[in-house]
């Protein structure tokens, strides 16, 4: 027993077995998706990037009820409500998300009564400087114009299990 | 004119040539500089291709085609990088450290054959000369670690010295039994005598010239100088002296653009050589494997680096598939294995070398 493991040893036996394996595995095809060319599915309940959304008609849909402020637990959330001067409707004049305290919990958009403030697909935001990460309201109603349709998609499929 | 001459003769210690060959040293020293660079470039590129694919990874793809340029992008990187010296460093042998390594390590290439009779300095004693400067080699290592004034890279560079002064031993004893062989010094007499003598000739078949190589007779010692060269270059499995899980990077820690960049360089330059050193030592340096015409036609040069990449394929296969050894197992096979080892083959190879007669009798010393 003592003297085949000598042999085996000595022959490198494990190493050319592991040579072996190793080379079929060198030519298997490899699983990595090639990321910034091609992307994984991002399932419709992904919480991304937030955004203020729109009705159809164009008018923001958020009326400043500050729930989702309330509910934050990072406390990234800051409102400050007024009413609007065309018409006197209550309306945020300053919607605010500090991205780096947000913990992308969700919670923001659950407790949103007229789904004004959502958590779109979008994942890719990285900003060069800390300072970008800090959403105005200009910003988030922004992303909800660019993301309006997958949002919208995205929500209609998750409906049937809420 | 005479003037001038006798200085140079003075200053370089050496007899100065004419001005023509002074200048075409210069101009082949630059082309196997230029050479050497762009193929560790793409050698690097490759060393992390192979990992990648083992592990069933793409490796880095992104720059240029296959990712090709991605050394490069990382030249760039490094040299644009702030080089960041620790307040309680030694500053002169901190940054003196990279550049040994690197420079020993480019010296090591002076004396490869690359073709017959293609060596920068085709001295009698080049095997005496490559093992010396990669010997010294392991100042690099010292003075960084030492020079950084931090814990881990002095233990990193302490591992490595002795790890690098232990498997010169084997490495050694394993050159002299192909100098026992070849009876010469010379890294061209060691090509040319696995051409002319061998196993293929003892068989009758001389255009088999793949068998007259030395892998065959001494093949426990190209195994031996195989897993050598993994340790003496610091490469995984033994690479305690960078093992990040307990050193962070070893006696590269304290280091960083630039710096690092030329430790880096030194580092995969002396694997280039000992991918070399074997492949002049036991795989016929520039000899084609077959000795007919389709074969023949290829210049030595390319067969060279063939044979060269080969070998460092297997030294990327190893960094893939052995798992980090631990530091007395190391220190276990180096003298209690290979030691003993190849001080038996020596002894062997001697006594069957005089009691047969076989050899080669045609070298310059």
């Amino acid at each position: 027993m003592r003297a085949a493991q000598v042999v085996n040893t000595l022959l490198l036996k494990e190493f050319v077995s592991a040579f072996f394996l190793a080379m079929r595995y060198f030519f298997a095809p490899k699983p990595t998706i090639n990321y910034p060319f091609e992307k994984g599915p991002v399932s419709p309940r992904f919480r991304g990037e937030h955004a203020l959304r729109r009705y159809p008609n164009g008018e923001e849909r958020c009326i400043a009820c500050k729930l989702c402020e309330a509910i934050c637990p990072a406390q990234a959330i800051t409102i400050e409500a007024g009413p609007r001067q065309n018409d006197g409707t209550r309306r945020t004049v300053r919607y605010d998300i500090d991205m780096v305290k947000c913990i992308y919990c969700g919670f923001c958009q659950e407790a949103c009564p007229v789904d004004a403030i959502v958590e779109g697909p979008n994942f890719e935001f990285a900003t060069e400087t800390r300072e970008e990460l800090y959403f105005s309201k200009e910003k988030l109603l922004a992303n909800g114009d660019r993301w309006e349709r997958e949002i919208a998609s995205n929500l209609a499929a998750d409906a049937p299990y809420r | 004119m005479d003037f001038v001459t006798t200085a140079l003769d003075y200053l370089l210690g050496i007899p100065f040539l004419g001005w023509g060959v002074q200048i075409g040293f210069i101009y082949k020293a630059l082309a196997l500089l230029v050479a050497l660079l762009v193929f560790t470039a793409f050698i690097l590129l490759a060393d992390r291709k192979i990992w990648a694919a083992v592990q069933m990874r793409r490796g880095p793809n992104v720059v240029g085609p296959f990712g090709l340029l991605q050394s490069f992008a990382d030249l760039l990187k490094f040299v644009f990088k702030e080089p960041i010296i620790p307040a309680g460093a030694d500053k002169a042998l901190f940054l003196l450290a990279p550049l040994l390594t690197a420079t020993l390590a480019l010296a090591g290439w002076a004396v490869v054959p690359v073709d017959n009779g293609w060596a920068m300095a085709n001295i009698n004693i080049g095997i005496l000369y490559l093992l010396g400067i990669s010997s010294l080699g392991v100042y690099g290592v010292i003075i960084g670690g030492w020079a950084s004034n931090s814990k881990y890279p002095f233990f990193g560079s302490l591992r490595a010295a002795a790890q690098m002064v232990s498997y010169e031993v084997s490495i050694g004893l394993v050159i002299i039994t192909v100098l026992l062989c070849v009876g010469s010094l010379n890294l061209n007499d060691i090509v040319v005598a696995q051409k002319e003598m061998g196993l293929a000739h003892m068989l009758g078949v001389p255009w088999l010239s793949f068998l007259n190589w030395f892998w065959i007779p001494l093949f426990p010692m190209f195994v031996i100088f195989y897993i050598s060269a993994l340790a003496e270059t610091n490469r995984p499995p033994f690479d305690l002296a960078e093992g990040e899980s307990e050193l962070v990077a070893g006696f590269m820690t304290e280091y960083s653009a630039s710096p690092y960049m030329l430790f880096m360089l030194g580092e995969y330059i002396s694997i280039l050589l000992m991918c070399a050193m074997t492949t002049v030592l036991f795989m016929g340096g520039w000899a084609a494997p077959i000795d007919l015409p389709p074969f023949t036609w290829i210049p030595g040069v390319i067969w060279f680096f063939i044979k060269l990449s080969l070998v460092f394929f297997m030294f990327a296969m190893a960094k893939s598939i052995v798992p980090r050894y631990r530091y007395d197992q190391l220190m276990r096979i180096g003298w209690k294995l290979f030691l003993p080892l190849s001080l038996v083959m020596v002894v062997i190879v001697a006594f069957v070398l005089k009691l047969t007669g076989w050899g080669w009798h045609g070298g310059i010393v």
